[in-house]
């Protein structure tokens, strides 16, 4: 599964995107999260606050309870700051 | 009498690293059309503070496909809600100095109304929705901007009124 970071999240975690295979376990975008923040200290940094993480999947929105099956792309991300 | 009549796109997202010029977007959304009565123009420009601290620029990082995308949702959310015959939005992304312009939304309607309410509904969404963000260049180094609550109860009271309210019938 192809995982894109962005703004500070990309900072922290370190890279922009790479491709991950989480364990049949992860079910949702939450337990995406809880399982990247186990990877590493860029990622425990990244995902230190959960709550403050938007999550994209195929390029739309999604919530932290949002299921992974069958997502191309999973995005993360800062509150946006555009406009 | 014109020989010819080019009509206008009626709908325009580009995001861009130039700057651009807001008489041409306007121009080229109206051209050859005498159905358009009322066109807002809203355009974001870069300050040279912060929260107070000054500046020297700002980087604007973005999600190349799905900002597209998440723009031309809510440009399709905005013409149900409104009897629109134009919309454009453009936002910048990289580099952007002090002064210079970020972002452009133009609506195009028969009567003012409409078009007011338009411009400020994508802009509101533009703010919380589209996924961009800002790096400011302070003297103590780059940081990145904060949400602002402000504007995420901006968007969130377009939640609450039903798509096709009174403005969309009223008359300016």
């Amino acid at each position: 599964m192809k995982v894109r970071y962005f703004a500070w999240v990309r900072e922290r975690v370190g890279v922009a995107e790479e491709d991950v295979d989480p364990p049949a376990g992860i079910a949702t975008v939450g337990e995406f999260v809880a399982w990247l923040s186990q990877r590493g200290d860029g990622y425990a940094y990244a995902f230190e606050n959960p709550k403050v993480i938007r999550a994209a999947i195929d390029k739309s929105h999604v919530h932290a309870n949002a299921r992974i099956a069958g997502a191309g792309e999973i995005a993360f991300f800062p509150p946006m700051t555009g406009g | 009498m014109a020989a010819t009549v080019t009509i206008a796109p009626d709908k325009t997202i580009r995001l861009q690293r130039e700057a651009f010029d807001i008489a041409a977007e306007v121009a080229a959304l109206t051209r050859g059309r005498a159905d358009i009565g009322a066109v807002v123009t809203f355009t974001g420009v870069c300050r040279a503070d912060e929260n107070g601290e000054a500046i020297a620029a700002l980087t604007l990082e973005h999600y190349p496909d799905m900002a597209e995308a998440e723009i031309a949702r809510h440009v399709e959310e905005a013409r149900t809600r409104w009897p629109l015959l134009g919309v454009t939005v453009i936002h910048r992304y990289g580099r952007i100095a002090p002064g210079e312009v970020i972002v452009l939304v133009v609506t195009a309607s028969s009567h003012r109304a409409a078009a007011f309410a338009a411009a400020e509904f994508l802009m509101d969404y533009l703010k919380t929705r589209a996924p961009f963000w800002k790096q400011v260049e302070t003297p103590a180094g780059k940081e990145w901007v904060e949400a602002k609550a402000a504007d995420n109860s901006a968007a969130e009271r377009w939640a609450a009124q039903a798509p096709r309210d009174r403005l969309s019938k009223g008359r300016s």
